[in-house]
C-alpha cells in the first residue's frame, strides 16, 4: 500500500506552506498560465529570460500542497539554468513521478522528494502542472495551460 | 412464460410500501459494492452525489433482461420484442407514479439530467427566446444548467442573468422578483444543489414566474434520490434528473414536460422511432413521448431504473428523507467541532450534502488522505465553478449521503480529517 508520508515527505509540505520565489517579477519578458481544471488549480509563472538562460523565475496563485510546492521547488531548480537544461529536468522530472525513473534520482537532486507521487497517479497532473507552465512561458505560448 | 403474460398485461405499477422500521445494516445488504475494502480499509462511500452504489435488485433487473428479454422495442410483431416494449413502457410507468406526473406522454427518457436541459434549450428554448430577451438561472447551478443555456443565449442574442444567493447559500426571493420581467422567457433552477445540499423553494419559484407567463425548467438530479418530488405540486414546466443518482444505472434520465408544452415543441433528434410516417417530401412526428426518443433507446437502462423506483418505493422515500436528515445534522455538527473547518452553505433546507474546507489545506490533499483511509468523498468545483467563486474558494471537499450511509460511517469522516491535521500538523 502506498504511504501517505511517501507522497507528504517534510520538505514537500514544507514549501507549501512557505512556497520560495512566490511573487510577481517587475523584470519578467515571459509569462504563462497554468490551469488544473478539476481541481481549480491555478498558478501564473513569470519568468526573465536572457537569452537562452533563466536569470529569475517567480509565480503566484493557488492549489494543493503537491502542485504549490512542485512549483515553488522548480523555480529553485531551474533558476539561472539554460532553457535546455530546464527542458531536460522537466523530462526527468516527468520520468520520476511516473514511476519511470528505475530508481535513478541523481539527476533531478532535491525534486527527488516527489519519487512518491508515482505511487498516487491521480496525483502526477499536480506535480506536473508548474511544469508544464514553464515549458508553455519558455515557448512563449499564449494560450494558457491546462493538466486536462 | 408467465411474466411475460404478466408484463403485457401491464403488471400495476410499484406499490407504496412505507417501511415500519428503517433498518441500514439490512438494508446495506442490498448493496454488494459496499462490502469490500479498498486501500486495504473498509469502504466508506460518501460520494453519492456524482453516482450512487445500485443495489442486487438493479443489477439483476438488467442483467434479467439481456439474459432473458433482449429485443428491439415498439417495432417487432415477435414475442421478445413486445415484451421488451411492454416492461419500457411499464418502466416509463413507475417513473410517472414516483414524480407524480399526470400523464404517461409527459416523461420523456433521456441520457440524464445533462440531456434532458440540453433538450428543452434546444427546442423550446429556440422557439420562444430571442434576441434581446432573457433568461434566468440561480447562482448555485451546476454547469449542466448553465452551459445549455449559455448556448442557447449566444445562438439567440439573448442574456443570461442570474439570481444571487446569500452567505448561507439560499437564493434570494425578492431579488429573483426584481429579476424577472417582461424580457424573461426561462426561469431554470436546480431543485437541491449539488455542491452546497440547499433545497430551493421550487413552489414559490413557480409562482411567481408563473404570474409572469414564464416558464420553469428545474434541474432535479440532485432531489429525486433524497426527497419526496411531485411535479403536479410544485406546478413546474419541465422537470429533468438522473437514473444514476438514485439507485439506477447510469446513461439514462428521465424528462418530465407538461403536456401542452412538450406536444407544441420541435423533435430534438431526427431518426427511428420518433416519426409515424417518412417521405423524402415530408415527415410526420409521432406521437409524445415518442416524438423526443429518436433511436433505439436504452431499454435495459429504463429497466433498471424501473427496478431502481421500486426498490426506493419500498424503503420508502420519506423514510430516505429522514435518515439522510439525521446523518447531515450528525455530521455537521462533529465536523463543525474540528478546528478550522468552514461548512460552505449553510441552508435552512439542506439536503444530503455536506461541503466543506479546511484551513490551510487544499481539498485536494484531503481527498487523497481520506482516500487512504478507504473513504471515498468528492473534491474540486463540483461542476459549479461559479458558486465557488461566490464563496471565494478554489474548491471543497463534499461528502454526500445515501440511504445506505451509517454514524459509522460519519465517525470515520471525521477520524480521517485528524488524519489529515496530523499530516499537515
Amino acid at each position: 500500500m502506498a504511504d501517505l508520508r511517501d507522497l507528504y515527505q517534510e520538505v514537500i509540505l514544507e514549501h507549501s506552506k512557505a512556497p520560495r520565489n512566490y511573487r510577481e517579477l517587475p523584470s519578467a519578458n515571459h509569462k504563462a498560465e497554468g490551469f488544473n481544471p478539476l481541481c481549480g488549480d491555478h498558478f501564473t509563472l513569470y519568468l526573465d529570460l536572457d537569452g537562452d538562460t533563466i536569470r529569475d523565475i517567480g509565480f503566484q496563485g493557488s492549489g494543493c500542497a503537491i502542485s504549490k510546492a512542485s512549483a515553488s521547488m522548480m523555480t529553485q531548480s531551474v533558476k539561472g539554468k539554460s532553457k535546455q537544461e530546464a527542458e531536460k529536468l522537466f523530462s526527468d522530472f516527468h520520468k520520476l513521478v511516473t514511476g519511470q525513473a528505475n530508481g535513478n534520482h541523481a539527476d533531478v537532486g532535491k525534486l527527488a522528494a516527489f519519487s512518491g507521487v508515482s505511487e498516487f497517479p491521480v496525483r502526477v497532473k499536480c506535480a506536473t502542472l508548474a511544469w508544464h507552465t514553464l515549458h508553455a512561458a519558455l515557448e512563449g505560448k499564449q494560450d494558457a495551460v491546462s493538466t486536462e | 412464460m408467465t411474466t411475460a403474460a404478466k408484463t403485457l398485461s401491464r403488471e400495476p405499477g410499484p406499490v407504496l410500501v412505507e417501511s415500519s422500521a428503517f433498518d441500514v445494516e439490512r438494508l446495506r445488504r442490498d448493496f454488494p459494492i459496499l462490502n469490500q475494502k479498498v486501500r486495504g480499509k473498509a469502504l466508506v462511500y460518501l460520494d453519492n452525489a456524482a453516482t450512487s452504489q445500485k443495489p442486487q435488485a438493479v443489477i439483476d433487473a438488467i442483467a434479467r433482461y439481456y439474459q432473458s428479454g433482449n429485443a428491439n422495442i415498439h417495432r417487432g410483431v415477435h414475442f421478445l420484442s413486445e415484451h421488451a416494449t411492454g416492461e419500457h413502457e411499464a418502466a416509463r410507468e413507475a417513473v410517472r407514479q414516483f414524480v407524480n406526473a399526470a400523464r404517461m406522454e409527459e416523461l420523456i427518457f433521456v441520457r440524464g439530467t445533462t440531456e434532458g436541459i440540453n433538450l428543452i434549450a434546444q427546442t423550446y428554448g429556440r422557439e420562444h427566446v430571442g434576441a434581446g430577451d432573457e433568461m434566468l438561472v440561480s447562482a448555485m447551478e451546476h454547469h449542466s444548467n448553465i452551459v445549455p443555456w449559455q448556448i442557447l443565449c449566444e445562438e439567440q442574442g439573448a442574456k443570461l442573468r442570474v439570481i444571487p444567493i446569500n452567505d448561507q447559500g439560499e437564493l434570494l426571493l425578492d431579488e429573483f422578483e426584481k429579476l424577472i420581467g417582461s424580457r424573461t422567457k426561462i426561469v431554470a433552477v436546480a431543485h437541491v444543489s449539488n455542491a452546497l445540499g440547499t433545497i430551493n423553494p421550487i413552489r414559490e419559484i413557480v409562482k411567481i414566474a408563473h404570474a409572469h407567463n414564464v416558464p420553469v425548467v428545474v434541474d432535479g438530479a440532485q432531489a429525486v434520490p433524497h426527497i419526496r418530488v411531485d411535479v403536479q405540486d410544485l406546478d413546474c414546466d419541465f422537470y429533468a434528473f438522473s437514473g444514476h443518482k438514485m439507485y439506477g444505472p447510469m446513461g439514462i434520465g428521465v424528462l418530465y414536460g407538461k403536456y401542452k408544452l412538450l406536444e407544441a415543441m420541435p423533435p430534438y433528434q431526427g431518426g427511428g422511432d420518433m416519426i409515424r410516417s417518412v417521405t423524402f417530401e415530408k415527415t410526420q412526428y409521432n406521437t409524445l413521448p415518442y416524438k423526443f426518443e429518436a433511436g433505439t433507446p436504452d431499454v435495459a437502462g429504463a429497466i433498471g431504473l424501473g427496478a431502481a423506483i421500486k426498490y426506493l418505493n419500498s424503503v420508502g422515500i420519506d423514510n430516505v428523507a429522514a435518515h439522510e436528515h439525521e446523518l447531515l445534522e450528525y455530521a455537521t455538527h462533529a465536523l463543525s467541532k474540528l478546528p478550522g473547518i468552514r461548512i460552505i452553505g449553510n441552508a435552512k433546507n439542506k439536503a444530503a450534502v455536506l461541503s466543506f474546507v479546511m484551513e490551510g489545506v487544499h481539498p485536494h490533499d484531503i481527498g487523497t488522505i481520506l482516500d487512504q483511509e478507504g473513504i471515498a468523498v468528492r473534491t474540486g468545483h463540483h461542476c459549479a465553478q461559479p458558486i465557488m467563486q461566490r464563496f471565494g474558494i478554489p474548491a471543497t471537499v463534499r461528502a454526500s449521503f445515501a440511504l445506505y450511509n451509517t454514524k459509522a460511517e460519519v465517525d470515520a469522516l471525521i477520524a480521517g480529517m485528524n488524519k489529515v491535521r496530523e499530516v499537515f500538523a
